[in-house]
């Protein structure tokens, strides 16, 4: 564990790549190879099995420095991390100091979970009366999961390349796929061919910035292919020895979520990789994102769901193409083979070419995206024609261009103080509508203003509180504010009866006094047109 | 009668003595706690401070009426009896104890309960009501040792002589500044000073506090005259054009806020060292345990958490409502 909170020491103490690549390698050359293996897993996301919940957690530490339950929430409110919270209210440690290995201890915790409560209490306790502050904030950052520490995947993998003296592309491939370190040794991961798991192995997914100034800056319309921006679940389709997989951009195998891929090979030649979204689909078009929404949480569908939302594949790009990995030939020429590949297909297959938005200059393109949201679409994507299919986000090839979002003037009711260095300031607020003469809450928002502005707003909600319930207070209902959202849908669990997707201050209206916020009236209007 | 302190929109208060502590608008007689510029404010007809707060007040504030008293000293102001208090927080700092009629508050201004070398100690003054900063009130804060932060903060200076990179230590320019100086070993290399910390140690200097020897950074200076160099700058100095002229550097800030994580991957610096001139957890609850007081009134920080905690552990505790308690200053930490 000591080399481990070394290496997260030095990683963790500079804001600049090189040396943190830098740390990583050295880690990876000398560190033991199982906990080298667990790092890898643990930098991408992949997280042990948990041995306690945080509830749990949060009483034993606080039962242990003889705090009362709120006090440790008031701290965790400061210090927005749990683990940290935890390892800071805890006494300093008092047995001899731990001198296991990062394996060591994921050892330990993986005999935890299901056994009675005393017993995964005492070995937590044993962990934390032995651990120093960093190993024992990296401990807790174990058990609750969730391991970002300032390191990107891409870094990560620059350092294992270079640790491995192997080229980056080819350990990104390796890393991707949904193994453990308990079904992965260093030397599979690293240097085997393991065909199994090369079958199924997904590429990285190339992603989009987000277009920040006017299209016409990227130069000639010919130059460009446009598509919709689908609002979907982004997918990796893999047809490889007569066997499918579905991928999501998470790396998450959803292959026996969507059923329906089942019949892929049926019809898709065997090394065939499409890059696409995954939609609900009614009929000729995309059903929202709600409808998707119902089966991204389950394991298996139940018959009802399978016909109430269908899935389907719209194509995007063509990665593999007859066993041969094309992601360097220009996207002009996938999108030609993507389209050969998918013109001969059944007319109910669940795979659909996602369709090119012809368009001779860009005005006609800014036009055409202002209609995205009848399309169900977030916006436009744009694709350089001669790109290659990068691993990552990389700038200059690929943007999105989204729609401006939608907004509704609404009026400030509850204030909540922030995180970390914004705890003292009033950050996280709750907005509402009017509903006749009644305000009604409909969502909460703790983005888009400006520092100065937060300032403004912390010093007025001190002198105009209300009521405190817990953390929260009630505020004079007098400051208008314009919350932009992504998107809405209906909600019967809150009491306005719906939801926005992406909520945020848009605008401190001072022009505007209450009375002129808007109404439910107006959110339900936006339901039935977008939701 | 009427309460020994009152808080008003003007600070607080003293009706039987008719003088404020710490006032944030001009007043007619004001009492300060210390030089901090969220406590001592220009603009007051009449200040009253310790003989040691008194040439960085000046300095600051320029040409005040200030009248001095040492610490101990009892001075009789209308119907209260007054006297300053060491505070343990910057040289100078007190805590101001006023008894009306057999009545005693202590208003702590700002305190640290470790002593640091510098500031004369922290001691407990036994009162009836105590007005606590609670700058640090949760938890989560707990200070190591001087000793401990003086080879923490010497072996990063030595390891950036070694990478060939000029260590540059932000800190603010009174208090936290002088007592990294003592904690700094002279025998690694010569210490460089920003002009704002400059000024400051040397006014101290010349009250006869115990400083090392600084080198003032000029815009003739060339780094390469004072190699192995450490350089101490105020917090907004670490990143600006001013660094340009040491070459390759590696900065640190100083400051108990480099407690949490968070705030010190925000202050992009590329170390925190967790150090305060405010007292920590255990030590406001300590400092308010030696006072014996019975109320207690919490300003300057975690105000709701922190007299929570006090309510539960019998005290008499209360927040000082908020629109009394001034605006909050990044000052000293
Ligand atoms: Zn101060
Ligand atoms: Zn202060």
């Amino acid at each position: 564990m000591k080399s481990f909170a070394a290496l997260f020491t030095a990683i963790d103490g500079t804001t600049r790549t090189n040396p943190k690549v830098a740390a990583l390698a050295d880690y990876f050359a000398t560190a033991p190879e199982p906990d080298r293996l667990w790092t890898v897993a643990l930098f991408s996301g992949r997280r042990p099995k948990r041995a306690a919940t945080t509830t749990e957690l949060r009483r034993w530490a606080g039962e242990i420095a003889e705090l009362p339950d709120w006090l440790v929430e008031d701290s965790y409110a400061v210090v927005g991390d749990l683990a940290e919270t935890l390892a800071l209210i805890l006494p300093e440690a008092t047995t001899e100091p731990d001198t296991g290995t990062l394996t060591d201890w994921l050892t330990r915790l993986s005999t935890l979970p299901g056994r009675p409560e005393e017993e995964r209490r005492a070995a937590v306790e044993t962990a934390w009366s032995s651990l120093g502050k960093t190993e024992r904030f990296l401990f807790n950052k174990l058990i609750t999961g969730g391991f970002r520490i300032g390191i990107s995947r891409k870094l990560m993998t620059r350092a294992l390349a270079r640790a491995t003296e192997r080229d980056e592309a080819d350990i990104a491939l390796r890393l991707m796929g949904d193994w453990t370190p308990a079904t992965m040794t260093w030397d599979r991961l690293i240097h085997a061919n393991d065909p199994e798991a090369e079958g199924a192995r997904p590429y990285p997914f190339c992603l989009a910035y987000g277009l920040d100034s006017e299209p016409e800056t990227l130069g000639a319309p010919d130059d460009w292919h446009a598509e919709w921006k689908w609002d979907g679940i982004r997918g990796q389709l893999i047809i490889r020895h007569r066997q499918h997989h579905l991928w999501s951009r998470g790396e998450e195998l959803m292959t026996d979520r969507f059923p329906e891929f089942a019949r892929a090979p049926d019809f898709l030649p065997d090394g065939t990789v499409i890059d696409g979204e995954v939609l609900a689909w009614d009929v000729d078009a995309p059903m929202p994102f709600a409808a998707l929404q119902k089966r991204i949480g389950r394991k298996t569908v139940p018959k009802k769901l399978l016909t109430e939302a269908p899935a389907m594949l719209y194509a995007y790009d063509l990665l593999e193409d007859g066993g041969e990995d094309i992601r360097a030939l220009p996207f002009a020429d996938r999108r030609a083979r993507l389209e050969a590949l998918i013109v001969n297909l059944p007319d109910d297959a669940p795979l659909r070419l996602s369709p090119r938005i012809p368009f001779a200059d860009w005005g006609t393109l800014a036009q055409h995206r202002l209609t995205a949201r009848d399309k169900r679409a977030e916006g436009l994507m744009l694709k350089r024609m001669s790109s290659p299919y990068a691993t990552g986000r990389k700038r200059g090839d690929w943007w999105k261009w989204k729609l401006d979002p939608l907004s509704i003037d609404a009026v400030m009711i509850y204030a909540q103080a922030g995180h970390g260095r914004r705890a003292n300031l009033f950050t996280d607020f709750t907005f509402a509508v009017w509903d006749g003469e009644a305000l009604v809450p409909f969502t909460k928002a703790y983005s888009g203003l400006t520092d100065e502005e937060f300032g403004q707003i912390t010093a007025w909600v001190r002198k105009n509180t209300q009521q405190r319930f817990g953390p929260v207070r009630q505020v004079t209902p007098v400051h208008v504010f314009e919350i932009a959202f992504e998107g809405i849908q209906a909600s019967p669990r809150h009491k306005s009866g719906i939801a926005l997707r992406f909520p945020r201050m848009a605008r401190w209206r001072h022009d505007k006094p209450p009375s002129e916020a808007g109404t439910l009236g107006e959110l339900q209007a936006l339901l039935a047109q977008y939701g | 009668m009427s309460p020994v302190l009152i808080f008003t929109e003007r600070g607080i208060y003293c009706p039987a003595g008719d003088f404020y502590i710490d006032p944030w608008r001009p007043v007619d007689r004001a009492l300060i706690t210390h030089a901090h510029a969220d406590h001592a404010r220009p603009g007051h007809n009449r200040y009253l401070a310790t003989d040691i707060a008194a040439p960085v007040l000046r300095h600051r504030l320029g040409d005040i009426t200030l009248n001095t008293v040492r610490y101990g000293e009892t001075r009789t102001i209308g119907d209260a009896t007054v006297s300053f208090h060491p505070a343990g927080h910057v040289p100078g700092s007190a805590q101001i104890r006023v008894e009306v009629e057999g009545e005693v508050w202590c208003a702590s201004g700002d305190y640290k309960t470790a002593p640091d070398g510098l500031s004369t100690p922290f001691e407990p003054v036994r009162c009836h009501a105590f007005i606590t900063e609670s700058t640090f009130g949760l938890p989560v804060f707990r200070w190591r040792p001087d000793a401990d932060l003086a080879s923490e903060i010497n072996a990063w200076w030595q390891a950036a002589q070694e990478a060939g990179q000029t260590p540059v230590l932000g800190a603010y320019s009174f208090g936290k500044a002088q007592r990294l100086l003592t904690l700094l070993d002279s025998n690694i290399g010569p210490i460089l000073t920003h002009g704002a910390v400059e000024t400051t140690t040397q006014v101290m200097r010349v009250q006869g506090l115990p400083l090392p020897a600084t080198t003032h950074v000029t815009p003739e200076m060339k780094i390469k005259d004072h190699p192995g160099a450490l350089v101490l700058a105020p917090p907004s100095a670490l990143g600006s054009t001013w660094m340009g002229r040491f070459g390759t550097t590696t900065t640190a800030f100083a400051s108990g806020w480099m407690q949490l994580r968070g705030i010190r991957r925000r202050r992009a610096a590329d170390k925190g060292f967790v150090i305060s001139d405010h007292a920590d957890w255990d030590g406001l609850n300590s400092a308010i345990r030696d006072t014996g007081a019975e109320r207690v009134f919490v300003t300057h920080g975690y105000t709701d958490s922190f007299s929570r905690w006090l309510t539960d552990q019998g005290y008499d505790a209360a927040p000082v409502p908020t629109e009394f308690g001034g605006e909050e200053e990044e000052e000293d930490a």
